[in-house]
């Protein structure tokens, strides 16, 4: 059909009315820069939020639980096989913390095809001596190179570079809180005792902070090395392996094939930290919901305007009819100004949007938990203006559709005759 | 010669509401090309339901109604929106232009709707029709900036504006004064004789009908004389 002769005529009674078009429009505006702002300052908050853990958590960690050992002397004697065996007071084994034969497992790992990378890890509990009192904390060998690739290390030392932990042999990073604790500075020297009561001093080269008070409180990072001779170990003692997969999804899996694989215990990121997506979905859900309650008001808004525009422009309807125009010209005529109204008001909602977000960025938001966060986070995704942008014209588009629909119904023989 | 433009057979219409009235009875006539007839009655009489019946807007009637020889019984709303653009130019009592529109853009419409001619070819025939009757200082007026006797005229242009086989009005004088009526009388008068325009008007002015070819008196629904 004849779509420039529709536009023409739809943009004259756009224009005739230009106040209403443009209160029309305007709620649109709105509502699509609320949604807009709203969504990408949710989600920039949730993906600050997850980032706080989930960065720093690997996908699969390996490890040995202390725990009663499966298999009880009195299951392998042949002598009670087949029977239920009561056996109360159970203790858990003085196995040895240790990943077994680390070495060899860490190859295999490195060269599965599903893993991004892997670092190892030794935790073990150490006291701090400063003076007359002693500090209960832990002390964690890390390799500092894989641990900032994988799992954003050196964002968290806020003082000091996390790289000294490798060249400046006795080093260590301590969490803030635990340095202000030792009244440590950078350069200083701390004093430590392990639990089997052997004193180390250790050079302090930085701090960090995690965002965690507590964590700060009681953790602090040396070199694998470090910690090996501090723990009067040999080369191959690990009791961690974190593994960072390529797609996160595959955790669970990957654990559990790992677990017994290697025989060790293995934890996936969807156990450990399920309260953290159930969060971030529930987030999700309510900005989109507030977003397109938004929508939903605007395109009721259109409703009233179109239908209150078909009934001022009846006369008009009446003889574009008589004059030839089919019931479904007008609706299209009409359907038009609706999607007018919706583009024109979605666009300039995407652009305010954008703008509002932005402002939103430059807010300051410093928070002592959060240590890489200077000003509200925004997450500036082109997936929010698409949804956006589309479902202003749906809306609009349902908006017209009815009041539409009933300008094309318009008999003109009522309207000329009642005149 | 007479060849027939439009025909009327056995046309009845009822109104429902409130109460099964029947409105036009079994109306048969005929009108040939070139004709000018005028449709007299007294108010009430059912006139102008004829009219709008015969303009092919009213499809709630009986019997039949034959336009340049096609039936318009069981045609779909669009075809008929389309024989209304091709084929009847319309001019009624309260002329009816588009006021969000100038005077020349309200006579474009049609014949942009019709899409014969070319955007150009159509604002430049608009021009020509306008000039004949005398309106073209009006074009780049808003319609609502016309007085009455303007806007009768722009209206005439505009049902002029696809060559239609028959020009229908509604009391086109009705709301006129009389030196106004005398030009649009005139006019439509000088379009049968100069260029053949058949024309259908429903008229209760006496005076007016007296004037053209042929009157067709009506009478309760019924025609009573032609």
């Amino acid at each position: 059909m004849n779509l420039r002769l529709i536009f023409s005529i739809s943009k004259s009674l756009l224009l005739a009315r230009l106040k209403q078009t443009v209160v029309a429009a305007v709620g649109v505006t709105f509502s699509i820069t609320m949604f807009v702002t709203l969504l990408s300052f949710m989600t920039g908050l949730n993906i600050m939020l997850d980032g706080l853990i989930l960065n720093r958590t690997p996908h699969v960690r390996l490890f040995n639980d202390i725990k009663p050992s499966k298999v009880q002397p009195i299951d392998a004697s042949p002598e009670f096989k087949g029977d239920y065996n009561f056996i109360s007071s159970i203790k858990s084994g003085a196995g040895r913390k240790e990943i077994y034969n680390s070495g060899a497992i860490m190859q295999q790992i490195n060269s599965d095809e599903r893993v991004l990378g892997l670092a190892p890890r030794i935790n073990a509990p150490v006291f701090f001596n400063d003076g007359a009192i002693e500090i209960t904390a832990s002390i964690n060998g890390v390799d500092v190179q894989e641990e900032t690739r994988l799992f954003h290390f050196n964002e968290y030392v806020t003082t000091g570079n996390p790289i000294d932990l490798k060249n400046v042999s006795n080093s260590i990073i301590l969490g803030k809180a635990l340095a202000q604790k030792l009244l440590a500075n950078v350069g200083d020297v701390v004093q430590l005792t392990t639990s089997q009561g052997e004193r180390f001093p250790l050079k302090v080269v930085g701090y960090f902070e995690s965002g965690l008070l507590d964590f700060d409180k009681t953790q602090a990072y040396a070199s694998i090395g470090t910690v090996q001779k501090i723990l009067g170990k040999d080369k191959s003692y690990v009791t961690d392996l974190q593994v960072k997969l390529k797609d996160i999804l595959l955790a669970p899996e990957v654990a559990k094939e790992y677990a017994e694989l290697f025989q060790t215990d293995a934890e996936d990121i969807q156990t450990a930290n399920s309260q953290f997506e159930t969060g971030s979905r529930v987030r999700s859900i309510i900005s989109y919901s507030v977003g397109i309650t938004l929508l939903i008001v605007a395109g009721f808004g259109i409703y009233n305007i179109l239908n209150m525009m078909i009934f001022e422009k009846m006369e008009t309807i009446a003889i574009l009819k008589a004059t030839g125009f089919a019931g479904i010209d007008v609706k299209r005529i009409f359907l038009t100004i609706a999607m007018t109204i919706g583009f024109v008001g979605g666009m300039a909602g995407l652009l305010f949007g954008f703008l509002l977000s932005s402002l939103i960025d430059q807010i300051p938001f410093n928070t002592a938990a959060l240590p890489t966060v200077t000003t509200f986070p925004i997450n500036y995704n082109i997936v929010y203006y698409f949804i956006g942008g589309i479902f202003s014209l749906i809306t609009t588009y349902f908006a017209g559709f009815f009041p539409a629909r009933k300008a094309g119904k318009v008999d003109p023989v009522v309207i000329i005759r009642g005149k | 010669m007479s060849e027939i433009i439009l025909e009327s057979r056995s046309i009845n219409k009822n109104f429902h509401d409130p109460v099964t009235v029947q409105v036009l009875k079994d109306i048969n006539f005929r009108v040939s090309k070139g004709e000018f007839v005028s449709v007299v009655g007294k108010s009430g009489c059912g006139k102008s339901t004829l009219l709008y019946i015969l303009s092919t807007m009213d499809t709630d009637y009986t019997g039949e109604l034959l336009i340049d020889d096609i039936s318009m019984s069981g045609k779909t709303e669009s075809e008929l929106a389309r024989v209304r653009n091709e084929k009847i130019g319309f001019v009624f009592q309260f002329h009816y232009l588009l006021n969000e529109f100038s005077a020349l853009k309200n006579v474009m419409l049609p014949g942009l709707k019709l899409a014969k001619y070319s955007e150009q070819e159509v604002e430049h025939r608009a021009m020509e029709l306008m000039k004949k009757l005398s309106i073209e200082q009006l074009a780049l007026k808003k319609a609502n900036q016309l007085s009455g006797g303007e806007k009768q005229r722009v209206a005439i242009a505009r049902a002029l504006i696809n060559d239609p086989d028959i020009i229908m009005g509604d009391e086109p004088t009705g709301n006129l004064d009389k030196r106004n009526s005398e030009i649009v009388f005139d006019i439509l008068k000088q379009l049968t004789i100069e260029f053949k325009q058949t024309m259908l008007i429903v008229t209760h002015d006496p005076e007016f009908a007296e004037k053209t070819q042929r009157v067709i008196e009506m009478e309760d629904g019924r025609i009573i004389k032609q």
